[in-house]
């Protein structure tokens, strides 16, 4: 398999066991942001179980995650699908060897729009 | 010493493909012991038997070895042979060789080494064996059914046609139990009412039932044949006897505010209340918790309308013991509470309903007569979303949700949709499933007709999430997997395929049965396959839902095959128990209750016992004695008693360390 070192490194930092899923969409389902993502948080349990971890690592939709949890919460076999996303999405900063962005550009970029669930998690995921 | 025969089985190849039976009959006629020791193809074949019976008589065996399979496959069928040659039946051994050394290991030589040490251990206890005799005890021809569903009575009505008394005993005030709450029945969509209240006039009318609603089991000792129960009749303040069923009172009674535990809480009923027009007795109850009368002291209405004078305000309880000799558990499932799963709603929104409470909003008896309205206006739904799996199929380690599949709900849920779309053709049906289960006949079929003939939308996807609108409506967010979307349906009403579990009154019930339970409550079956119907605790048996989720046709299957056993056991005048059980030696007892403790069948009792000591004296002390009929054989109270008094015939602590001795030799 391709990208099978990857895929080995994405559920030891996970902890998720993606043989757990039962395939019932749940995730994609409850997730906020399903229609600004390109692979839905169900995809996502797919195609690294699959191995299928290229498109994952170039995808916006890594960004587009607002981990708010709530596919872990309603998944009912604890497949936590968040918890893979956040993972593939630590795999390509530590390829690229750089973050897009750091926390300090978070301020620059808030307007009165944005829900405040996006703003925590936006500091969540940069402050890294 | 011993006279023993060794007999080494090839089970064709089976055996003989990895070990060296020759080889295995070579080494072992070299035991202390051992006179014959020979091999053939098949040793339970009757040319195999015959080879033992003949070996018997030619060398006056006292023992006997086969080497060959499981014992739990046919060790029965060994010591029938020796028995019909002669020799008690708890002469016999089996060193299994199959399961545990052919089947397991590929390499012949190691494979060949462990069956000799296998059969040399056989060898050894076959040494210390002695003969053991089955006592008899007698049969009390009475069954006792605890749970007054359609599986109890079919499985009463079963029993009393075979010509045994049978008592039914119902908490509730009248039988029937869920069947009566639901509608219509997959696959044939008969109406349940109409096959299930003839079956419970009949159970009223058979001479053989006694039916004790409103009742409940409250202890029950002895063993199979002879268990005592106690059953407490609670007091309904009306007179059994003297009620014709009128109704006058349930009119009458000022009390109306009271949730109809019928209609699940849809609507009310008054303080004295028949559940239902079909009720089986069809006895008036008075539900003490809310009438005026028992609370205050004040009001006396219903003993006013009442023309036969059946009200009784002074009744009380009543404790009735009676002698079974076969119990049968048959007390159903609930569906779960569904308060942790505020995703569907559910607490939030009276249109977001169970598949149960579906049933009543559309039976004809239910609290809107059978038309189809929204719980929350009485409007028409126009579209109507089911969702499939709520709380079955969870992870073990999930905070809610069970592990198993509950079974009915594809079924129910497909039956649901179809007869909505075909009394309401204006209506926009979806049903969101995960996988649908159709395993039974004409079951796929029928799925099949909801989606071709009446258009059900089935969608591959599960509900995220339901949102209560401001205008009434309910906004269901959903996946559908095969289209890649997330969907927002606005729907009229949501119905939620709660999982279904075993009534809570089971674990106390199965303690004091002592009846093994799994993890999530359902009784444990003696066998899963091959005794279905029988729990390991001889004389328990267990028929419908209280042995896992079942359908109707399901259960009623089972609680027949229960009926069968029990009647084959009533039928017995006595029976011949377990030779190898505990017995306790006396002399080296402390009485320290540690056997009494671990035993799970509850076979070890203690009593005061005069000795006698030196000098003329005595002593009483008191020490553990086992009824040989309830004790199985389990081995607990071997291992629990610290003093090595408690010794299991058949399998003695010094047969035990005999095998061990064998095999590290």
């Amino acid at each position: 398999m391709k990208f099978e070192n990857e895929r080995k490194q994405i559920l030891r930092m996970s902890g998720v066991d993606p043989k757990k899923c039962m395939k019932c969409g749940k995730c994609s389902a409850s997730c906020p942001s399903y229609d600004e993502m390109e692979y839905h948080p169900h995809q996502f349990v797919y195609m690294v179980d699959k191995g299928d971890i290229g498109p994952l690592l170039e995808s916006e939709s890594l960004y587009k995650c607002l981990s708010c949890f709530a596919c872990i919460e309603r998944c009912p076999r604890g497949v936590e699908p968040a918890k893979l996303v956040e993972a593939v999405r630590l795999l390509a900063v530590r390829k690229q060897g750089q973050n897009h962005m750091t926390a300090d550009d978070v301020p620059g970029m808030l307007d009165e729009e944005l829900p405040q669930q996006a703003i925590v998690s936006a500091f969540r995921k940069y402050t890294k | 010493m011993q006279r023993i025969g060794v007999f080494v089985c090839h089970c064709g190849t089976n055996i003989a493909g990895t070990v060296d039976v020759v080889a295995v009959a070579d080494a072992l006629r070299l035991e202390p012991g051992v006179v014959v020791s020979e091999e053939y193809q098949y040793m339970c074949s009757e040319a195999g038997q015959n080879k033992i019976k003949d070996a018997i008589k030619a060398n006056g065996l006292t023992g006997i070895v086969v080497c060959s399979c499981s014992p739990r496959m046919h060790e029965a069928t060994f010591r029938k042979t020796a028995a019909a040659a002669g020799i008690n039946p708890y002469m016999v051994e089996i060193a299994n060789i199959r399961e545990q050394v052919s089947w397991i290991h590929k390499d012949k030589a190691e494979g060949t080494e462990k069956a000799i040490i296998l059969g040399r251990a056989a060898i050894a206890k076959v040494h210390l064996n002695a003969p053991l005799h089955a006592g008899e005890s007698p049969v009390t021809k009475r069954a006792l059914v605890i749970g007054g569903g359609i599986a109890g009575i079919q499985t009463a009505l079963d029993i009393a046609e075979a010509g045994f008394p049978v008592d039914i005993v119902e908490k509730n005030p009248t039988i029937g139990g869920k069947m009566t709450q639901i509608d219509k029945t997959f696959p044939t969509l008969d109406c349940a009412a109409c096959i299930l209240t003839p079956k419970m006039v009949d159970c009223a009318q058979n001479e053989n039932i006694r039916i004790f609603a409103y009742s409940e089991v409250e202890a029950v000792s002895g063993f199979v044949g002879n268990f005592t129960a106690k059953i407490r009749k609670k007091a309904r303040y009306v007179d059994e006897v003297k009620c014709t069923g009128c109704g006058l009172c349930t009119e009458k009674c000022p009390q109306k505010k009271i949730p109809n535990e019928f209609n699940l809480g849809m609507d009310n009923r008054r303080a004295v209340y028949i559940p239902f027009a079909q009720a089986v007795p069809k006895i008036a109850t008075i539900d003490a918790e809310h009438c005026t009368m028992l609370k205050t002291g004040k009001c006396g209405v219903c003993s006013k309308v009442c023309t036969a004078g059946a009200i009784d305000y002074k009744q009380t309880d009543t404790i009735i013991e009676e002698q079974y000799g076969a119990i049968v558990v048959a007390t159903g499932y609930n569906p779960i509470n569904l308060d942790k799963f505020d995703e569907f709603a559910y607490s939030q929104s009276p249109d977001v309903v169970t598949s149960l409470e579906f049933e009543r909003l559309t039976n004809a008896a239910g609290p809107t007569a059978g038309t189809l309205l929204r719980p929350s206006d009485g409007k028409h739904p126009h579209t109507l979303v089911f969702v499939q799996c709520v709380g079955s199929r969870c992870d073990a380690g999930a905070e809610k949700g069970k592990q198993y599949c509950s079974k009915i709900c594809c079924m129910y849920t497909a039956k649901h949709a179809m007869l909505v779309r075909e009394k309401y053709p204006d209506t926009e049906v979806y049903v969101f499933y995960i996988d649908v289960r159709t395993p039974g006949k004409n079951f796929d079929e029928f799925y099949r007709r909801a989606v071709e003939e009446y258009g059900v939308h089935y969608i591959k996807g599960m509900v995220g999430k339901v949102v209560p609108e401001a205008d009434g409506t309910l906004t269901v967010q959903a996946s559908d997997l095969i289209a890649n979307e997330q969907l927002k349906i606005s729907a009229d009403m949501v119905v939620l395929a709660a999982a279904i579990e075993p009534d809570k009154s089971a674990r106390p019930l199965a303690t004091m049965l002592t009846a093994s339970m799994d993890t999530n409550d359902f009784f444990t079956e003696a066998h899963p396959k091959l005794r279905p119907v029988e729990s390991p605790t001889a004389g328990i048996f267990l028929s419908g839902a209280c042995q896992g989720p079942k359908d109707i046709p399901e259960t009623v299957s089972q609680a027949s095959a229960a009926a069968a056993k029990v009647i084959g056991l009533l039928a017995k005048n006595s029976l011949k128990g377990n030779p190898c059980v505990a017995s306790s030696n006396e002399a080296m007892c402390n009485g320290c209750s540690s056997c009494e403790r671990v035993c799970p069948y509850g076979a070890i009792s203690y009593e005061d016992k005069e000795f006698r000591m030196p000098d003329r004296t005595t002593q009483i002390r008191r020490v553990a004695s086992v009824n040989p009929a309830v004790c199985q054989g389990c081995g607990a109270c071997t291992v629990a008693c610290p003093s090595g008094a408690m010794d299991l015939r058949g399998f003695t602590n010094r047969q035990i360390m005999a095998e061990v001795d064998a095999i590290c030799r």
